[in-house]
């Protein structure tokens, strides 16, 4: 039993999703436990698999009893292992928190919804999971047809949005299986590990090249990468509260997994420092998204609109710290794709919350909030912290370590991007704070007074407990950081 | 160069059709011929990765006496054509099959919402809402 947990955690959504429509005939919200039943049983099983990691290395599942290359296999190292707890644990939350959310926004979708969330998840889980190429590609294409419905359920101009980001994440889609064509035709394998091996003698070959241009291509479209961004923003907008909850914080994160899985570890470094300047482009490619993404989240007036700008910002974040390509900033990358998830959903479930009791997402919307729902608003102020990177949250040490890589790397000016951004958050949080407050409107203010606006009025405690649960994480991975370092990403950093 | 653009034709007609799918997809303002643009992209795509499975007078790889109680006999592998990329794109042609119904889908609800496929007519009715 315990040997088949690689494939359980995958395969146990996978097959649940099935009986979920089945299950909603009988009882409608039967749906909402049954998705919480079988996630709970991927974290379970991710859980577990971070600690036999942890404690003995890279895990080796054979699909089938069949071995590499031939057959599927599902490799879990370090890295891996991070990214599949983190996977699951975020969207666990997400579905716990997600009931009262669908029922208003979706009352007569929350069967499929449900059915569509899980393999959304099945998706993001395979894709963390594999270390087959081409089975990648399928698990990358489930998680977005998903993803597509998902969003396009959302208020009015979702389905528009949701067309372009079909459209573009098609391309996406489609450059990373040219990708895998390219590189089977010159190994004639598909298994991570094996082509690794051979790869190292075909390094002169053309065809390789045009490989890495169309697989960091396609990724760069999935994980909104500064100038191929432009469907996030509206997609994620758009979709409804629990959607943009589970894909804001992983699909980027992902994408960027794959990219590290990709570029330091199928090839070698000798690829892409040396004979391509991938990593130049990297960096420059981070920091124009990083000052693009700041200064467009500056410009909006809609409370999620503006967090999208800023997952754009900190994807920026990430593939500048990759591309720095040394150790410090390697792992300030891959420390910044934990943190940023947990505080993108963070920020993304305060949205949500807003969006159940306003009805809207607006930053206007905000106005009186800590008098309204001090709690919800302590966990947003917790997650806008680490956003803007203060001490004891975890925002502050992945920035820390990237802003080291960047003086390891001399790289000054991405140094300035990483401090523009972080002074252009403070800016961006403490205006929705203040309208929170009320300061903007103290005049209007006292010709309401004694209104009955003033009431505490919080949100149902199946949203407030998951949205507590995640400020507490921030503070939690802040607090461990150095645990979460020396026993997982230290072994999980591609070796330079 | 002209026998090298003939040695390759299959990759030629694969990239043009390529391009002609990504030019649709980027360009044309009506949504449907975006779909059909994504559409034959993805197809180029299948393209590419079938003919280079082929080989010149190869049969199917079905294997005589595979199963005869007696193990597998050697075989010539120039006498096959590789079924593997065969295999790998009846995979993608569901994946395609599935976006091509969402796309559809989803054009379906943007037409009842607007009562219009081309783009500039939605946007502007956007701006007016």
């Amino acid at each position: 039993m315990v040997e088949q947990y690689p494939i359980l955690i995958v395969a146990i959504p996978l097959i649940g999703s099935v009986f979920c429509p089945l299950i909603g005939r009988w009882k409608k919200t039967f749906c909402y436990y049954w998705t919480v039943l079988l996630l709970s049983a991927s974290v379970a099983g991710s859980i577990h698999t971070l600690f036999q990691v942890i404690a003995g290395g890279t895990v080796y599942y054979h699909l089938g009893g069949w071995p590499p290359p031939v057959g599927i296999e599902y490799v879990v190292d370090h890295l891996n292992a991070m990214m599949v707890t983190l996977v699951s644990v975020v969207s666990l939350i997400v579905a716990i928190y997600s009931r009262p959310s669908v029922e208003k926004e979706l009352p007569d979708r929350i069967i499929y919804f449900y059915t569509l969330f899980i393999l959304q998840v099945t998706g993001y889980l395979g894709i963390v999971m594999t270390g087959d190429l081409f089975n990648l590609y399928v698990f990358l294409e489930i998680a977005s047809l998903a993803g597509y419905a998902l969003i396009a359920v959302g208020e009015d101009g979702a389905p528009l949005a949701t067309f372009r980001y079909i459209i573009m994440g098609t391309i996406g889609g489609s450059f990373y299986l040219l990708g895998v064509g390219y590189i089977y035709i010159t190994t004639g394998s598909l298994n991570m590990a094996d082509v690794r091996e051979l790869l190292p003698q075909l390094y002169e070959s053309r065809v390789i090249l045009t490989a890495v241009a169309f697989l960091t291509a396609g990724l760069a479209v999935k994980m909104a990468l500064f100038p191929v961004h432009v469907w996030l923003p509206d997609a994620y907008t758009k979709a409804p509260s629990v959607t943009s909850a589970l894909i804001a914080p992983l699909m980027t994160k992902i994408s960027l997994y794959l990219l590290i899985r990709i570029l330091f570890d199928v090839f070698q470094h000798r690829l892409y420092m040396e004979m391509l300047p991938i990593s130049s482009i990297m960096v420059w490619a981070g920091v124009i998204a990083i000052v693009a993404g700041a200064v467009m989240a500056l410009a909006q007036t809609d409370f999620k609109r503006m967090l999208c700008y800023i997952v754009v910002a900190e994807v920026g974040y990430i593939v500048g710290g990759l591309g720095l390509a040394n150790e410090t900033a390697l792992k300030g990358a891959i420390l910044h794709i934990l943190n940023d998830a947990v505080m993108t959903l963070g920020l993304f479930t305060v949205a949500g919350i807003v969006a159940y009791k306003m009805g809207r997402h607006d930053l206007s919307d905000f106005k009186d909030m800590f008098k309204k729902m001090p709690i919800t608003m302590s966990t947003f102020v917790v997650g806008a912290l680490s956003i803007i990177g203060v001490p004891p949250t975890c925002g502050f040490f992945s920035k820390w370590y990237l802003v080291h890589g960047a003086i390891i790397a001399e790289h000054w000016t991405f140094l300035a991007a990483l401090l523009l951004s972080s002074l252009v958050s403070v800016i961006l949080f403490f205006r929705v704070i203040e309208i929170g407050y009320g300061f903007a409107s103290s005049h209007a203010k006292h010709a309401h007074e004694g209104d009955a606006m003033t009431g505490i009025d919080e949100a149902p405690a199946e949203m407030l407990i998951p949205a507590i649960a995640v400020a507490v994480a921030i503070l939690l991975i802040g607090l461990y950081n150095q645990t979460i370092l020396s026993k997982v990403i230290e072994f999980g950093v591609p070796r330079l | 160069m002209f026998e090298f653009i003939c040695d390759h034709y299959n990759y030629w007609a694969y990239i043009g059709l390529m391009m002609i799918g990504f030019y649709a997809m980027m360009t044309k303002r009506n949504l449907m011929k975006k779909v059909i643009g994504m559409n034959v992209f993805q197809s180029a795509i299948l393209f590419f990765y079938i003919s280079m499975a082929a080989k010149d007078g190869a049969t199917v790889p079905i294997l005589e006496h595979a199963h005869n109680g007696h193990g597998y006999l050697p075989i010539d592998i120039m006498q096959y054509v590789n079924p593997l990329p065969h295999v790998l794109m009846l995979t993608a042609i569901v994946v395609m099959v599935a976006t091509l119904g969402l796309a559809l889908a989803i054009i379906i609800l943007i037409y009842r919402r607007y009562n219009t496929l081309e783009e500039d007519d939605i946007i502007m009715q956007l701006r007016r809402g």
